[in-house]
């Protein structure tokens, strides 16, 4: 029979497991588990449409047809936005042992470069969203320039991520394959040509 | 009820899933449009090889949801223009801000509060993009 200590050792080994960063092999099935439980819960795998939700919820369909219609019918998909949010919160406060995954030396070293820091150290770069930044106005701009890109984007393409690359590719749609197309244009055009001169 | 703590619940998982995977994370996105890390590549490239065969099983199968209802899948909109070009002005705001729309609650709630400020334009863009849609070439 084996000690009681080598038990407390296997569950302090999965506990590391479940606080370190989850490989790509964990976090990318763990995806597709999200979207089996929506499309077996009578919905669909999409965040984006959640903006137009709060444009119908606020009025905006009084003057623009386009937000016109029941909002009350994609009111699961705000619940699901608000669970993301506390998700964020457990994740980032509770199911964490305080590491992130590398970085490629390259990146890391180019971001320095370019006045970023924290990569394969932190989560997120603090120049852009640490507290402080609020208090920056060039930087307030790119946020606020990349959040009205955001919204506008998706609702044209009619999906983003979730919507078109993970449920549309998915299901096989032809529109949502050019749009994914079209997320790695503007995203390598932002990355490689215009990012190393705005930050 | 039991279907408001159900989507809250899916809510819950979706946003540890970001957090932990570092999905949600502005570097892997920058990392993944340098073409450094295979991460992100994975990531994407598992959810959508186990989506579609998810996907054609509840459609092959007729399969019926948790509440014994057929599951509809509705397709996509054919609209090619608004698909390519929506989706690079989308793509532009996803490799500036790191963020696509669901990590954008996660990492609020996750306490980066800069991207409330990501949050209220995406809105901003969201209700002008409503205005000017019978003006787009879709």
């Amino acid at each position: 029979m084996l000690h009681y200590s080598h038990y407390i050792w296997e569950i302090y080994l999965t506990m590391d497991l479940i606080l370190a960063t989850w490989p790509w092999y964990v976090g990318g099935p763990a995806i597709a588990v999200v979207l089996f439980l929506l499309l077996f819960s009578e919905k669909r795998f999409g965040m984006s449409t959640n903006l137009k939700t709060m444009c119908s919820m606020a009025g905006a369909g009084k003057k623009i047809p386009f937000f016109a219609g029941d909002w009350k019918a994609n009111r699961w998909g705000l619940l699901v936005a608000l669970g993301a949010a506390v998700g964020g919160f457990i994740a980032a406060t509770y199911m964490t042992n305080g590491s992130v995954g590398m970085i490629h030396p390259d990146v890391v070293t180019e971001l320095n470069q370019m006045g970023i820091s924290g990569a394969g150290v932190e989560f997120m770069p603090p120049e852009l969203f640490g507290i402080e930044a609020l208090t920056q106005p060039k930087t307030l701009v790119l946020l606020a320039l990349g959040g009205f890109l955001i919204g506008f984007g998706t609702r044209y393409a009619g999906g983003c991520t979730s919507g078109h690359a993970i449920s549309g590719l998915s299901d096989l749609q032809w529109p949502s394959f050019v749009a994914v197309i079209g997320f790695f244009v503007g995203g390598l055009l932002m990355n490689h040509l215009i990012l190393p001169y705005i930050l | 009820m039991k279907r408001t703590i159900l989507y809250f619940s899916i809510g819950i998982l979706f946003g540890i899933i970001m957090i932990k995977s570092e999905a949600a994370s502005w570097f892997r996105i920058y990392e993944m449009f340098q073409f450094k890390s295979f991460h992100m590549y994975g990531i994407i490239g598992a959810a959508v090889a186990l989506g579609v065969v998810i996907t054609q099983l509840i459609k092959r199968n007729n399969m019926r949801s948790f509440f014994g209802t057929e599951i509809q899948i509705a397709p996509k909109p054919k609209h090619i223009k608004a698909s390519l070009y929506g989706g690079s002005i989308f793509g532009l705001g996803w490799a500036l801000t790191g963020a696509c729309p669901g990590p954008i609650y996660v990492l609020i709630g996750a306490g980066y509060l800069p991207l409330l400020v990501v949050f209220v334009f995406a809105l901003l863009g969201t209700y002008c993009y409503g205005l000017l849609k019978p003006r787009l070439p879709h």
